[in-house]
């Protein structure tokens, strides 16, 4: 796992200078401590920050084919690399590195762009062809591995993370203001768009080509659910899907440094644990985070996995003011506002994990997204059964099956629940109608922006961005549908980036998703989605292939989506000095975006009460994120931090110019 | 009721009152949603010592000013 960056030369005009590449990678030094790489020649410069995990000697990067024409920079893991090398070995490649990278390099040589199809992993890369003088650069399938571009004075700028292309002082820094509409509504910034003005994000499963001067984007890999076979029982099914998750885990543990687990208690990262205990002769280490507020604590159920595995297991408690402490630098990581503080948690945890000597860990990750077990998948089965007997008294008490884990439910009055979800869909496109109560509710939070800011915004709708990405699944049904919604829209951008890759990166900790492996996914696509949530069991076909190995009181316990306090971490204990300065009447007005009679109604109510309902506490987390973004990207932003500084010289360097 | 206006003026509002009307649906204008009348029912039954039942718990007692005056009037009336 690495970090990389680099530059290439569209227009023929710009110089590649090695400080620049060098500026670019230290600002992401983070993801790749163990070493540096440099590649310049006319048209292109490639940097690589160096996790070392395969072949801890020889996996050098930048990296290229045999003859020197193919120069790559990867971030990620291929899992079946030894596969793959079989075949390019038998095809007459020769390889001078035991690395995954060079397979990629390899396979490009034969297949092109189409060499994406052969790759099992988690990917980020750029590969520059003299031969042919094309840029290619990559994104695996769900968007595990980050990739940011700009376009700069003729050239393409890239990197792993944006804050090293804004580690080039001209490029502008500005927040965008469709963007934060977007986060305000969506929980996240739709790709290509990030939180900045003219930064990009390679959608996941597509790739780039730039070659005489012209870009062009594709898409390679979209989840497919239509086409549901139920050509199998129940039975066969279970078992398909656990060989599959067997064999995941089992590529997923190739690594030439030791391997733990996360372990949160629920079922996911239950079940990897139980798969490498029982199927793999990896010692299981795990690690855990637990919660001082019991609302949110899991510790009851990662205590039963850890005595019924018998790991060796390490946790670490999290307070509300260790929330609020570590708040700024997760956004610093995250580089996008958030509505959820959920990521800081993690982000201690992977700090953890790295100071037990750890550099990999597996987790449960995507399980909830491709098995359907979200409540918002329930709740839109739960919609449409009332939707059918509108007259029907009875049927609206079925939305108390949701949310039971919620001290503040929507559904603790199901006429209040009842009227809440009747809400108007048609600003929406109709295959979103799951979303909707979501997106509305979230929404309700831009009542907090200035005047300025509603005005920059007035006459955008985030709706009409949206159907482009969502017009393909019109023939789904409901549950399918709104599982396609959420993978295209919260797994990359915010649980796989904000929740994962960039708080587990920020201390140099790759993490693994075996749920996420291709084939899992494309499996559970093509089940009926009523084998993947039987009536309103969700992820049944997950419990029902893994019964034998997972305790019972885990695999029946009421589904508690992860979560961390979120309001009370700013204003409970003593993280709340910044917090109180980021507020401030001078602060709001200075930066713009919100209103500072209303934010100050709402820190007061915030101070006074310990639960609020999901719009304070969204717009709160919101307002504080948005701020710190501002804080640490805009107004204070040093692009001097990053000249090359003594910190690579403490890896090793290596360098190639051509 | 001046003192339940302007605690949701100050409590979902968050200051801005635009004026809204005795007989504006707060679920509607989208003023009050479903977790937020939970505060609502809380500020009710100490403001006016009343205990509000869960059946009670309906957009007919809660959702306007109007409907809401006439719900405590109805229950402080009741002997509480």
């Amino acid at each position: 796992m690495c970090g990389i960056a680099g530059i290439f030369d569209i227009s023929g005009k710009t110089d590649i200078s090695r400080e620049m590449l060098e500026g670019m990678i230290t600002a992401v030094r983070h993801r790749g401590p163990d070493g540096f790489g440099f590649f310049t020649d006319k048209h292109v410069g490639l940097a690589h920050a160096r996790l070392s995990i395969i072949d801890l000697e020889g996996g050098k990067q930048p990296m290229s084919n045999e003859d020197r024409t193919c120069w790559i920079v990867f971030n990620g893991e291929i899992f079946n690399y030894i596969e793959l090398r079989e075949i390019l070995e038998k095809r007459g490649h020769t390889f001078s590195t035991m690395s995954d990278t060079e397979v990629i390099i390899h396979l490009y040589e034969d297949h092109g762009p189409d060499c994406l199809k052969y790759l099992n992993g988690q990917f980020a890369f750029a590969i520059w062809d003299k031969r042919t003088r094309m840029f290619f650069a990559a994104r695996d399938r769900v968007g595990i591995r980050p990739f940011f571009y700009t376009n700069f004075q003729g050239a393409l700028l890239f990197a792993s993370e944006i804050k090293a292309i804004f580690a080039n002082r001209e490029v502008s820094r500005e927040i965008d203001p469709y963007a934060l509409d977007q986060a305000f509504t969506f929980w996240m910034t739709l790709p290509p768009r990030t939180a900045f003005k003219g930064i990009f994000e390679l959608p996941a499963g597509h790739y780039m080509i730039i070659q005489n001067g012209d870009t062009k984007v594709h898409k390679y890999w979209d989840p497919d659910f239509s086409s549901p076979s139920s050509s199998h029982s129940e039975e066969r099914y279970a078992e398909d899907l656990r060989e599959l998750l067997i064999d995941a885990t089992r590529l997923q543990l190739r690594a030439d440094v030791p391997v733990g687990a996360y372990l949160s208690g629920g079922i996911d990262s239950s079940v990897i644990t139980a798969l490498i205990k029982n199927f793999t002769d990896t010692p299981l280490r795990t690690f855990s985070v637990t919660f001082d507020d019991n609302a949110f604590d899991e510790s009851a159920y990662q205590k039963q996995m850890i005595d019924h595995l018998e790991t060796d297991h390490s946790d670490i408690k999290c307070g509300y003011s260790d929330i609020g402490r570590v708040f700024p630098d997760v956004i610093w990581h995250t580089e996008k506002p958030l509505v959820r503080t959920a990521p800081a948690p993690l982000f201690i945890l992977s700090k953890l994990v790295r100071d037990s000597g750890y550099k990999v860990v597996l987790t449960g990750e995507g399980s909830d997204e491709i098995m359907a077990g979200y409540d918002i998948f329930k709740e839109v089965k739960v919609r449409r059964f009332i939707e059918r007997c509108p007259e029907s008294r009875f049927r609206p008490l079925i939305l108390k099956r949701l949310y039971p884990y919620l001290a503040h439910s929507p559904v603790k009055s199901v006429s209040y629940a009842e009227a809440f979800f009747k809400g108007d869909n048609s600003a929406w496109p109709s295959e979103c109608y799951s979303h909707v109560p979501r997106w509305t509710t979230t929404a309700k939070i831009k009542t907090f922006f200035s005047r300025q800011m509603s005005e920059a915004i007035n006459s955008y709708d985030p709706a009409l961005e949206l159907s482009s990405l969502t017009s393909g699944i019109k023939g789904y049904d409901d549950v399918s549908m709104a599982q396609y919604v959420e993978i295209k829209t919260l797994l990359s951008g915010y649980l796989l980036s904000s929740q994962g890759d960039r708080v587990a990166m920020a201390h140099s900790i790759e993490g693994r998703f075996p749920f996420l492996d291709h084939r899992v996914i494309e499996f559970c696509c093509k089940l009926p989605s009523t084998v993947r949530m039987k009536v309103l069991t969700e992820k049944y076909i997950l419990k029902e292939s893994m019964k034998d190995y997972i305790p019972k009181s885990i695999l029946k316990r009421p589904k508690q989506p992860y979560r961390a306090p979120d309001s009370q971490s700013f204003f409970k204990g003593d993280s709340s000095s910044y917090v109180d300065e980021l507020l401030s009447e001078d602060n709001l007005l200075k930066t713009g975006y919100f209103n500072p009679k209303a934010v100050s109604a709402l820190a007061n109510k915030c101070r006074r009460n310990s639960v609020l309902g999901f719009k304070d506490n969204m717009a709160a987390v919101g307002i504080i994120s948005t701020l710190l973004l501002h804080e640490k990207f805009i107004n204070n932003f040093d692009a001097g931090n990053f000249a090359a500084t003594d910190s690579l010289s403490r890896g090793k360097i290596y360098v190639v110019n051509a | 009721m001046p003192e339940i206006r302007s605690f949701i003026v100050e409590n979902f509002l968050y200051g801005q009152d635009d004026g809204f009307g005795d007989d504006v649906s707060f679920l509607e204008k989208g003023i009050i949603d479903s977790t937020g009348v939970l505060e609502l029912v809380s500020f009710v039954e100490d403001k006016y010592g009343i205990s509000v039942d869960d059946e009670e718990l309906v957009p007919d007692n809660f959702d306007s000013l109007n409907n809401l005056s006439a719900y405590i009037a109805r229950k402080t009336n009741n002997g509480k």
